[in-house]
């Protein structure tokens, strides 16, 4: 592999075992993932094929067994609970199917909530939980509270959650869930966008549509990486049909 | 499709000389099928032949515009108002590759599929990505050509999706080349269609 000096997310010969003797199942098998600032990278596979362990595993959400997970270069292992909580609080925006939004605060406190937890005066994360709601398109809803609010607004409020800040690292489990086509294209327009302005993201999905606004897709099959795409060639390549 | 109803189509707007139809169909499909003026003039004086255009007066710079006649009209009509059959498309060389691989000894059935839902993939990330550079109101007609493609290009991943999954069902651990028996209903299936397709 080349150097991964730049790289936002490593992931070195990853192993995650759960249970022990003949009943432990092997969920992830030397993995090895790097992912650098500007690139999306989308995990297909079929289900139990380890995807979200990896997610969970990139996001200091787990643990592995064997092998190593950095992020901005800090080996998670090196650091306690305490350091590993504040490091997901800062530098890594999680966008799971699951919302996780709180009913009782509106929609601007929900955002504004991880930087709060961390520390952020209430004027500043305010400030920033508008930038992240704007970023979304939905710089005036809020004040709302999330069962005042569609589906897919939900969802972007939950976007905009994982964004605010300086989140280097945004992972997506199947960020698009039950919305329908147009507004699932348009959370993952979002995530693009993040990318593009120089995060760095890993999308989980098992629907090959989503995955192709990533960058590169890899394939894993029993906890084992098979297989990734050629980098993307010219757009007048594909005009020219030279591959179809 | 012909590219006989995409100039009808295009005369419908109104009249046009070849160098414009050809700028002008590229650009409805995004220049996803590129055509040659050769292939634009022969089809002209095809639908001149049968009377559905009709060439007009050269211009100044000796260019000679069309335009649609009433029968060209009603031949469009029908054509818009006509499903496009399936059993008009060629046949699937995908489909039947995989369907000879199962049955081919020596070959990797699941390294096929794989490679295949590679390409694809690949494919599908370079037509989002066109996608995506495609937002102002005048691409809508080029982003569903394109969306048309993205779809076609999903389906074929879950289809691959779906046949890898039925490999595992049918050969569990199997490495190497199947061999089908009377009774194991995928592979006898893929077989009896591979026969069929090389029959015909």
């Amino acid at each position: 592999m080349s150097g991964a000096g730049d790289a936002v997310l490593e992931l070195r010969a990853v192993h995650r075992t759960h249970g022990a003797g003949p009943a432990a199942v092997h969920a992830l098998r030397g993995v090895s993932l790097v992912v650098r600032p500007g690139e999306l990278v989308a995990v297909m596979g079929p289900s139990g094929s380890g995807k979200s362990t990896l997610l969970a595993l990139a996001g200091g959400l787990d643990r592995p067994t064997g092998g190593e997970v950095r992020v901005e270069g800090q080996p998670l292992g090196a650091l306690d609970r305490r350091g590993l909580a504040q490091l997901r609080r800062r530098r890594i925006g999680y966008i799971f199917q699951q919302l996780n939004l709180l009913g009782s605060l509106s929609a601007l406190e929900n955002v504004a909530l991880p930087l709060e937890l961390d520390g952020t005066g209430g004027r500043r994360a305010r400030a920033a939980a508008l930038a992240a709601l704007t970023e979304v398109g939905l710089p005036a809803l809020g004040d709302r509270f999330p069962d005042q609010l569609s589906g897919g607004q939900q969802q972007r409020v939950a976007i905009a959650r994982a964004l605010v800040g300086e989140r280097r690292l945004v992972l997506a489990d199947e960020p698009t869930g039950a919305l329908d086509s147009q507004t699932g294209e348009a959370v993952l327009h979002l995530l693009r966008r993040r990318v593009d302005a120089g995060a760095a993201g890993v999308l989980v999905t098992h629907e090959a549509r989503h995955a192709g606004w990533a960058d590169r897709v890899v394939f894993l099959r029993d906890g084992v990486l098979v297989d990734t795409t050629a980098p993307l060639g010219s757009v007048e390549q594909l005009l020219s049909g030279s591959d179809r | 499709m012909s590219i006989r109803h995409g100039l009808l189509a295009l005369l419908e707007r109104g009249q046009m000389y070849g160098y414009q139809l050809r700028a002008a169909f590229e650009e409805s499909t995004g220049s996803t099928w590129p055509l040659n003026i050769g292939q634009v003039y022969t089809t002209l004086s095809r639908l001149e032949r049968d009377g559905l255009v009709r060439p007009l007066p050269e211009s100044e710079a000796g260019q000679r515009p069309y335009e649609i006649t009433d029968a060209g009209r009603a031949d469009l009509a029908l054509w818009f108002a006509t499903p496009v059959s399936r059993t008009d498309r060629p046949r699937d060389e995908l489909a039947i590759k995989l369907a000879l691989a199962l049955t081919t000894p020596g070959v990797d059935v699941r390294s096929v599929v794989q490679a295949q839902r590679s390409a694809t993939m690949r494919a599908l990330q370079e037509l989002t990505r066109l996608k995506y550079g495609s937002d102002r109101p005048e691409d809508l007609p080029w982003r569903l050509v394109l969306d048309s493609m993205v779809f076609q290009a999903e389906a074929e991943v879950r289809w691959l999706d779906h046949c890898e999954s039925s490999l595992v069902r049918h050969q569990p651990g199997a490495p190497g080349p199947p061999v089908p028996r009377p009774g194991d209903a995928g592979a006898s299936d893929a077989a009896r269609w591979a026969d069929e397709e090389a029959r015909r």
